[in-house]
């Protein structure tokens, strides 16, 4: 493998998860400022943002920290937030398992929703690239996503509450996954996939923990594998 | 809050190793080993199982106006979408989407 064709799928990563800059900017100054508010010091606020580097999770923690719940319900609820990674890990292992266990560490640290979904869409579109094109792929488009999530829950801790939280940019986050939706409707097996995602999530959305979602997931996955099936 | 610093370290990292494990878990353990026909099937389809589930709910019940369903916000969505689905291109679809937002607000 020629360095210049790792660098140039390294850029492409990069230019590809640009965008979602806009979305962990804003989100984790929101945490850097709400857990400074909350009596988080710098260094627990980063410890957060760098050793978990979930969004979600970490706003879950947090809301229960300041309501004082016990440390075990904590960790529970925020680790049920983030079951649905282990789907998006045994999702990529078709692309990366071949990968050294050191370098699918690597991936597994940095797999996030618009980090996994973003590579996910480049794999299907080149399922024949080479694996470690594919991993530097990955590390692309997570080095302006996680640099952001980095440097902007360290301003939100830093400035604290000189800035103002109701940054109204409320709706990036929704657009950016939206706009990932519409490059994976490549067939009815997907497109059926994905209203019953939708449908089921809304059904369940009362349910605690994001199960609603995990349930629509695995029903989801269900109908587009035998849609598939039985097209073909 | 009442937490010491110490409990709050050890929710961290309790949080960091189980977040890891989760995000490790199938990529770790099953490696380079060949999955079955109907495992891969459905693995397939797991990115649009899960991110139209995820941002469903953000959609319709927005978060900025109180869980009430807003026009400006459900046209962007419904324009993200197409633009992503037409173009297959996920910048194009974010900056359409974004577009559609703020000239909604602007009419409505």
């Amino acid at each position: 493998m020629s360095t210049s064709t790792i660098k140039s799928v390294f850029w492409k990563g990069c230019r590809d998860g640009a965008p979602f800059i806009l979305v962990a900017a804003p989100f984790s100054l929101l945490f850097g400022v709400v857990g400074t508010e909350a009596g988080l010091n710098i260094a627990e606020i980063m410890g957060f943002s760098v050793l978990v580097i979930a969004g979600a999770a970490q706003f879950a923690a947090l809301h229960l920290m300041i309501q004082d719940a016990p440390t075990l319900v904590i960790l529970a609820t925020s680790l049920a937030v983030n079951l649905r990674m282990a789907m998006y890990s045994a999702s990529l292992v078709p692309h990366l398992g071949q990968a050294s266990l050191r370098r699918r560490a690597l991936v597994a640290y940095f797999n996030f929703d618009q980090s996994y979904a973003m590579a996910i869409i480049e794999y299907e579109r080149n399922p024949e690239r080479p694996v470690t094109e594919k991993f530097f792929y990955f590390l692309g488009v997570v080095t302006p996503v996680a640099g952001a999530w980095y440097a902007f829950s360290l301003i939100g801790a830093v400035l604290g509450e000189s800035i103002p939280t109701d940054i109204g940019l409320d709706f990036a986050l929704p657009i950016t996954f939206l706009a990932l939706i519409g490059p994976m409707l490549k067939s009815v097996a997907h497109l059926a996939a994905a209203l019953t995602s939708v449908i089921v999530a809304l059904a369940l959305g009362g349910l605690p923990y994001g199960a609603g979602l995990l349930i629509a997931g695995l029903a989801a996955m269900v109908v587009g594998a035998e849609t598939e099936r039985r097209m073909t | 809050m009442t937490f010491s610093a110490a409990e709050i370290w050890f929710i961290i990292i309790a949080l960091g190793i189980g977040t890891f494990l989760i995000r490790f878990s199938f990529l770790g353990i099953i490696g380079n080993r060949r999955m079955p026909d109907w495992v891969l099937r459905h693995l397939r389809y797991t990115p649009v199982a899960l991110i139209p589930g995820l941002v469903a709910p953000l959609v319709l019940w927005p978060e900025a106006t109180g869980g009430t369903p807003d026009p400006a916000r459900l046209s962007a969505a419904a324009a993200t979408v197409l633009i992503g689905w037409a173009t297959r291109n996920v910048i194009a679809a974010v900056l359409g989407g974004a577009a559609t937002l703020a000239l909604a607000m602007w009419l409505l």
